[in-house]
Formats: C-alpha cells, structure tokens, sequence
C-alpha cells in the first residue's frame, strides 16, 4: 500500500490546525495513504461529459423575509466559553513577545 | 410493567385515554435503561425527563390531542438538546451546552413525546460500530461482544433493548440503516431536505439527514410525520406531502422492484444473499415485479464518498478552535497554539482522519483531481438512479454485506471500517430516501433488508415496507 510522505502529513496537519505527535504522523502517513490509494480508483473514470453535482434536490433561491426576530442574550451565547472577561471572550495573545 | 416495544399508536391511544400516563412511560424506559445499562447506550439522562412528562400528562388531562402523547425517547447526542450536555461523544464538546434546540425536537416535544437520554455514536458521527466514541462503544444488543453498528449504535441499541420507544438518529452514509441493521431494528433515512437539520451537529452538510430508529415500518411513519416539513432556519429544507406520512398498511401488488445487482456481488455474506432472494421470491408471490438491475457507478459511491463528505467535514469541524465553546488547551501560549492544541487534545483519532482527508483533497493542486472529480461521479450516480426510477418503484438490496462484527475487529483498519458502508453511501449522494427492515438473522444475528424509494417518495416506501414486515412476520425465527 502507497503512504503519504511524512512531509505532506504534516503540510495537512499544518493547514487544519492540528498538532500531531511523531506517532501520529508515522500512522497517518500509512493510513491516509491507504485512503488515497483507495479513492484513486475515480482517476480511471470517463468524466469528461459530465458536470459535477453540488446540491441534489433542484432548490434555487430560497428566500426569507428581511425582518427583526428576537434572538439569544449575551449571557446565553458566552455561557460556553472556555474564558470571558465584562462579556468578551478571552484569548490567548496572537503572537509570542 | 410497561414494554416500550409496544406500537407507537397503542401508546399514545393509551396515554390519550388515560389508561396509562406519560409518567408512568418515562418511568418505564428509565427503568429499562438502569436494568439494560452494560450495553452503555446512554451518555446522559434528562434529568428533567419525569417533570416533562408529569407536563404532557397535564396537558392531555386539559384536553389536548397530542400525536406522540407521553412516548418516550432518546436523541443520538449530535442533537443539540436543552438541560442536557450536547457532546456528539467526543472530546472537544464534552462540556458543551447548548443554547437552543432544533425544529425536530421543538416539534416532537410539541407533539407530546418526552426525551429521557442522549444516546452515543461515533464521535461527530465518524463511524460504523459506534466504538469511535470518545466516551467508549456500546455493545450489541443481540450479542454485547460485538458492534451495534453506527454512528447511531446509541439510538439503534436503545430502540432494541425497550429502552425507549423510538431513537433519533443521523445519517450520512448509512449511519441510521446500518446499525438498524446490525441490532435488529428500522432505521429510517429520509430525502435530503425533507427534515430540517437545524440544531444538530454538522457532518457532511449536503448529505446529512435525520431520521428515526424504530421496532416497526408502522412507527418509523408516525416519527417521520412529526419530524418532516420546510423549517426557515434550513434553507436545504423541502416542502412536505400535504398527506399524512403515518401509513399504516400497504400493497405489494404490481409494485415494480429493481434488485440492485452490484450489492448482490463478491463480499456479500452468503447467508444475507440467500435471505435477499428469499424476499425477492416472497415479493413475487405477493404480486410485486422484481427484476435485477445494474447501476454501476454505486461500486465508485464508497470512493467518491469518502472524498467528498471527508471535505465537508474539514470545514464543518473548522469551528472548533478551543475559543467560543468546547474544550480549550491549558497548554497554548499564543493564538495558534490554542486551535492546534485544543484540536489535538480534543478530538479522536478518526475525526482527526477526516479532518486531514478533507484537508488534502481540497488544498491546493488538488482540489481538481478530488474533490470536483467527485462530484462529477456523483453525478453519474444520481443519473443512474434517476433512470432506474423511470423504471422501478422500488429498488431493493441487503442494508450491510455482513452482520455485526466482534468489538475491536476492525477498531485498527479504517479502511475496513468504511467498506461497511459499501451498500448504503450511494443514496446519501443521490438523495433520495431509504429503510432498513430486519428480514432474518445469521448464526442469530439479525440481518437488514434496504429498500430505496425516488425522492420525496417517502409515503410509498412506508407503505411498502409496512406489507414487506408483515410478509417476513417474526425475523427472529428466519435462520
């Protein structure tokens, strides 16, 4: 079975904001690269006169009126934040000193 | 005592009569759920549940008709519910609450029923044997070494064990069917959009649906009249038949059935293809037309499948970074940090796959060969079951190529796991609705028959399946 290089492992990794542990990577490296190697198979398809399909059930343009409707307090919404302060929701420093 | 496995209708004429009350039902299931608790169905009881039901019991007192009046029942835990945790069995949203619950809940609790427990599944749905929980797997209700199936293996062992007495459920490749399949149980998956999905978990958001678990045709048809219609909050969402969905019979006579060939083929457990055609002769009987037919790109579905809804997983699993709800890392020192490390700490090893998956067929370079390569193969399977319906009122197959596996057999080969959705994936790409029925059982494992209808056509194939469970009678007893 085909792997996915280590270094594309971690380009993904990188991309969907996961950190993984060398273990990790070795494993995924085998396991994703069976998965790969199992969806190839759609290469060999005649595709060519085909258009693709985002949506299966024909529904176009579905409105709704543009009105005020009561919606959930502050306290509500925050009530799951792992940290808030005066009603804001804390977060770590976006760059290191 | 109480048995919860009972038709739905018997239940509530009971309830609305006032020979039993809603309390004394949700006390039932509670009970059967203590008694029944190895199988480790449930993630969290509603603590609420006999306050609830005291309520539905007053208002049927005042006299109120309520459709599913003091029916208890149990929502897989990707539903967003009220007073109870919302964890979709993973990690990350351990201690999540929600702040709302979505139109199907509203309307069934409108409708009278009572939520007692949120039930477990694979996490985010991630899954076909339920043991991708965070929380760990529930056990078979037929044999506990072995899988209930899933994602829905919570909602499916529930329903068998007389723990409540229908289960909410979601699928997006089979994770109602299958495990319905797998304990003995119907699953119900709906058209896409027929069922709005406001308030549940996100998957694969052109593919998800919810649907009921149920112990018969009969009930799955109540549940659904109740869940089913157009809801603002879901632009996908459909407008329903202005006609009941709750059938209670049906004629096999001169429907005309297609025998999906390509799930008839290598890998299909012998035992399930001598009861497929045991039906297909029995349909026969009853006067149905069945004739084989092929529709070859299903054998493309489970690839293009495990491209496509791993892409839109990625981007529905993007929202948890640890910042506005879930589980946040004690470890990051900046920003970044927090989204990778909260991530890392909070989700399993298969929603990190999917997520990773999803990542590398849409980055950059790749997106062409994947994921739009896909959807054009999509294509091909939705214009393969249009012209089949052309033809066919029905089209037929078994729901799985083989029974429940032991616990642990396939934890370890991903692959392996996804090749147990093999006959069920294509109708979640094509959108059109589809049933699992018991029709017999393998060394006294119960064995699904899968029956797919055209879109929207949901009353027919309630219907059918009502007259298919009476011609099969008791599954048990077929070897």
């Amino acid at each position: 079975m085909s792997k996915l290089g280590t270094d594309e492992v971690e380009r993904i990794a990188r991309l969907a904001r996961i950190q993984l542990s060398a273990e990790e990577i070795a494993t995924m490296s085998t396991e994703l690269g069976q998965i790969v190697g199992f969806v190839e198979q759609l290469q060999s398809v005649d595709i060519s006169e085909v258009e693709p399909t985002d949506q299966v059930t024909g529904l176009v343009d579905v409105w709704r009126e543009d009105e005020v409707r009561p919606s959930m307090s502050r306290e509500e919404l925050l009530v799951n934040a792992p940290a808030q302060k005066d009603g804001y929701i804390v977060v770590k420093r976006v760059k290191n000193g | 005592m109480v048995d919860l496995k009972r038709p739905i209708a018997e239940l509530v004429a009971d309830v609305q009569a006032a020979k039993v009350s809603a309390v004394t039902l949700v006390q039932a299931s509670l009970d059967r759920i203590s008694e029944t608790a190895d199988y480790h169905t449930v993630l969290e009881l509603n603590e609420a549940a006999l306050e609830q039901a005291a309520g539905v019991d007053g208002r049927v007192a005042a006299g109120e008709q309520l459709p599913l009046a003091g029916v208890p029942f149990v929502a897989k835990d990707n539903y967003l519910t009220l007073g109870t945790h919302t964890t979709a069995a993973s990690n990350i949203l351990k201690p999540f609450k929600a702040p709302y619950a979505g139109p199907v809940i509203e309307r069934l609790l409108a409708a009278g029923a009572v939520l007692v427990a949120k039930v477990n599944l694979d996490a985010f749905a991630h899954g076909s044997s339920t043991e991708n929980s965070d929380f760990g797997p529930t056990k078979n209700p037929i044999d506990p070494t072995r899988v209930p199936g899933g994602s829905s293996g919570g909602s499916a062992a529930a329903v068998a064990l007389g723990q409540a007495a229908f289960a909410l459920g979601s699928d997006t490749g089979g994770s109602i069917r299958q495990p319905a399949s797998f304990s003995g149980v119907v699953g119900l998956k709906p058209t896409y959009g027929l069922v709005p999905r406001t308030g549940v978990v996100a998957m694969g958001s052109s593919v998800d649906v919810l649907g009921p678990l149920t112990n018969s045709a009969a009930d799955a048809a109540l549940v659904l009249d109740i869940m089913a219609g157009r809801d603002a909050s879901d632009a996908t969402t459909l407008e329903r038949d202005p006609e009941t969905y709750a059938v209670k019979s049906g004629d096999l006579k001169g429907l005309k059935i297609g025998l999906i060939k390509e799930y008839m083929e290598e890998g299909l457990s012998p035992v399930i293809r001598r009861h497929t055609e045991e039906m297909v002769a029995q349909l026969e009987a009853r006067g149905a037309v069945v004739t084989p037919v092929s529709l070859p790109a299903t054998k493309l579905a489970l690839a293009a499948y495990y491209i496509l809804v791993p892409a839109e997983v990625s981007s529905n699993l993007a929202r948890y970074d640890g910042i506005r709800y879930g589980h946040r890392s004690a470890k990051a020192t900046n920003l970044e940090e927090t989204y990778r490390l909260s991530r890392a700490e909070g989700f399993g090893a298969e929603a990190k796959r999917r997520i990773m998956i999803g990542t590398y067929v849409l980055s950059s370079g790749y997106y062409d060969a994947y994921y739009k390569r896909a959807q054009k193969v999509r294509t091909k399977l939705v214009e393969e079951f249009e012209t089949a319906f052309k033809k066919y009122d029905l089209l037929l197959g078994p729901t799985t190529p083989t029974v429940a596996f032991p616990l642990g057999a396939k934890a370890h080969d991903p692959l392996a796991m996804y090749l147990n959705d093999v006959c069920t994936v294509a109708v979640n790409l094509v959108g059109v609705p589809a049933i699992s029925l018991p029709m017999g059982t393998e060394d006294g494992l119960p064995v699904g028959l899968q029956l797919i209808a055209p879109q929207r056509a949901e009353r027919a194939l309630l219907e059918a399946s009502v007259a298919v469970e009476d011609m099969v009678g008791d599954w048990r007893a077929r070897a």
